[in-house]
């Protein structure tokens, strides 16, 4: 344990370094993802225009929403995205290869090469909007919420790694793996809405559980915001559905990589 | 101007991406996430409302609404063709376009052409799929004028988003990274051009901004018209506007290629 912090520390201090050295992509990549928030922020203002709540959700209740799901899914692209969606390029190529014979563990070799620095600041902007929804909500969170919020974030963004994870695995069966890539975006479009949208079906059920992309923002606002539904229920189904995401994730690349067949050698 | 080496083009496009089917199909399974999302929200608005409508739209229109963006998005927006001309250009491609007797906005163009028509193909089944699942929410036009002019504006908007996803790929004759660029643009077109609502329930200060700027006639404009949500005059200058743009974007595409070639190195030639 105590080598793969040393080996991601090393990791950590060369992608600041290689993104200092890049400062108007750093800034422009900023400005991308600052502009698809307000576009969301947009969207709330829009609908409420029309509604003052959405199922049980008020207006700020779902900015909460909005700005948790922007934390969640700026920290996964802080520590992950860049790999994982490289993943596809790497088993194209035959680059796999030099991943694989690294003394360290597979998953963990090609999950946590690169990190991103934009996209730290981007979560900072979503705990600020967490926190500007928080006053507008009149709610102050007692330091159990908090504490229950911040590994529950960590879960969310254990789901986030998990899925795309899988999606980029499939590259070993399909060549051209955009389509994957678009895959995540897709399936994590619903996780900014509010959860009694989804009724109580079939589709709630699978995307609660199977790819549970409903819980991963929905139950850490829940769990700071609205303090009187009861918390330990909720922890526990995140707790769940990641734990059931990563092993999946990690038993389905164990089972793609016994039949990857390297492109080049 | 010899046709036959454009169909050509066309011909090659088509198979190219054939190879790729599973990609595309996997794309628009995805793709229906976000459009389940979407019914669902509005579903919850209706129902919140006590089935009052937004802005002239009930439940059932609203979804058909967004059925239709799914459709036309299949048809028109360009999915790979600014990262491919970007990468023709970064990696010197260019050369060979350069020193032949093509035509590279003709031969761009027919291989957009042979994109959209096979990605709606292969998108098909799952779109009619939809659209028969919704079938009772369908309300076609009634009279062949708004057919004919609906197909008209549809074609104008493919050229707009074609013409522009053209004209920013050229930046790659100055820049190496045309990425952020790009996304920054499909950031406004995603929230303007009625992806993720229809334009006219946005307030109304805004809307009079929106007539003006080209995103609206990127997707919103045909389908309003498909709609008879625009009608009279609204859509006799409507699709001026949008001539205008076709105009102004076509013209972009046109000078930054001329003004690109000028600059271009031809690097790894």
């Amino acid at each position: 344990m105590k080598r793969y912090l040393e080996i991601y520390g090393i990791m950590l201090r060369n992608s600041v370094i290689r993104e200092m050295s890049f400062k108007a992509n750093f800034v422009l990549w900023m400005a991308v993802e600052l502009l698809w928030f307000a576009g969301q922020i947009i969207f709330i203002e829009v609908l409420f225009q029309y509604v003052d709540r959405i199922g049980d959700w008020t207006k700020w209740e779902v900015v909460l929403l909005v700005g948790t799901h922007q934390l969640i899914g700026q920290l996964f692209q802080a520590f992950f995205y860049v790999n994982v969606a490289n993943l596809p390029e790497l088993v194209r190529t035959g680059k796999l290869d030099f991943m694989l014979l690294l003394p360290v563990d597979s998953q963990f070799a090609v999950s946590t090469r690169q990190f991103g620095m934009d996209n730290v600041v981007n979560a900072l902007v979503g705990v600020g909007i967490v926190i500007f929804a928080l006053a507008k909500m009149h709610v102050t969170p007692g330091a159990l919420q908090i504490a229950m919020y911040i590994p529950a974030v960590a879960l969310g963004v254990a789901v986030h790694y998990s899925i795309m994870f899988f999606l980029s695995t499939i590259s070993f069966w399909i060549v051209r793996a955009q389509g994957l890539i678009y895959g995540y975006y897709n399936l994590f479009n619903i996780a900014r809405y509010p959860d009694s949208i989804f009724g109580r079906g079939i589709f709630r059920f699978v995307f609660s559980w199977i790819i549970p992309v409903i819980v991963v923002a929905n139950i850490p606002a829940r769990l700071l915001g609205r303090i009187f539904d009861a918390p330990l229920p909720l922890l526990a189904h995140l707790l769940g559905a990641a734990a059931l995401a990563v092993g999946l994730s990690r038993a389905f690349w164990h089972f793609a990589l016994k039949r990857y067949s390297s492109a080049s050698s | 101007m010899n046709l036959r080496k454009y169909a050509k083009v066309f011909d090659i496009g088509l198979q190219n991406t054939f190879v790729y089917r599973w990609n595309f199909l996997l794309r628009s399974l995805f793709g229906l996430v976000p459009l389940a999302g979407t019914v669902l929200i509005w579903r919850s608005i209706f129902h919140q409302r006590g089935g009052a409508d937004v802005a002239g739209y009930d439940y059932r229109a609203m979804v058909w609404y967004f059925l239709l963006t799914v459709l036309v998005d299949n048809l028109i927006t360009p999915t790979e063709d600014e990262w491919q001309i970007a990468a023709d250009i970064r990696e010197g491609q260019m050369n060979a376009f350069l020193v032949k007797p093509v035509n590279y906005l003709g031969y761009r163009l027919s291989l957009y052409g042979s994109y959209r028509l096979l990605y709606t193909v292969v998108t098909l089944v799952p779109v009619a799929a939809l659209i028969w699942f919704f079938h009772s929410f369908v309300v076609l036009p009634a009279s062949t004028l708004t057919w004919v002019l609906s197909a008209v504006s549809l074609a104008m908007a493919g050229l707009i988003q074609f013409f522009i996803a053209y004209s920013l790929a050229m930046l790659a004759f100055w820049i190496l990274e045309i990425s952020t660029v790009v996304f920054i643009l499909y950031s406004f077109e995603y929230f303007l051009s009625g992806h993720t609502f229809p334009l006219d329930i946005m307030p109304v200060w805004l809307q009079s901004t929106l007539r003006i700027l080209p995103f609206t006639y990127e997707m919103f404009f045909p389908i309003a018209i498909f709609l008879g949500k625009v009608t009279g005059a609204d859509l006799w200058s409507g699709l001026a506007i949008q001539t205008g743009w076709l105009f102004l974007t076509w013209l972009a595409a046109y000078t930054m290629f001329h003004r690109g070639v000028r600059h271009y190195q031809a690097v790894g030639g």
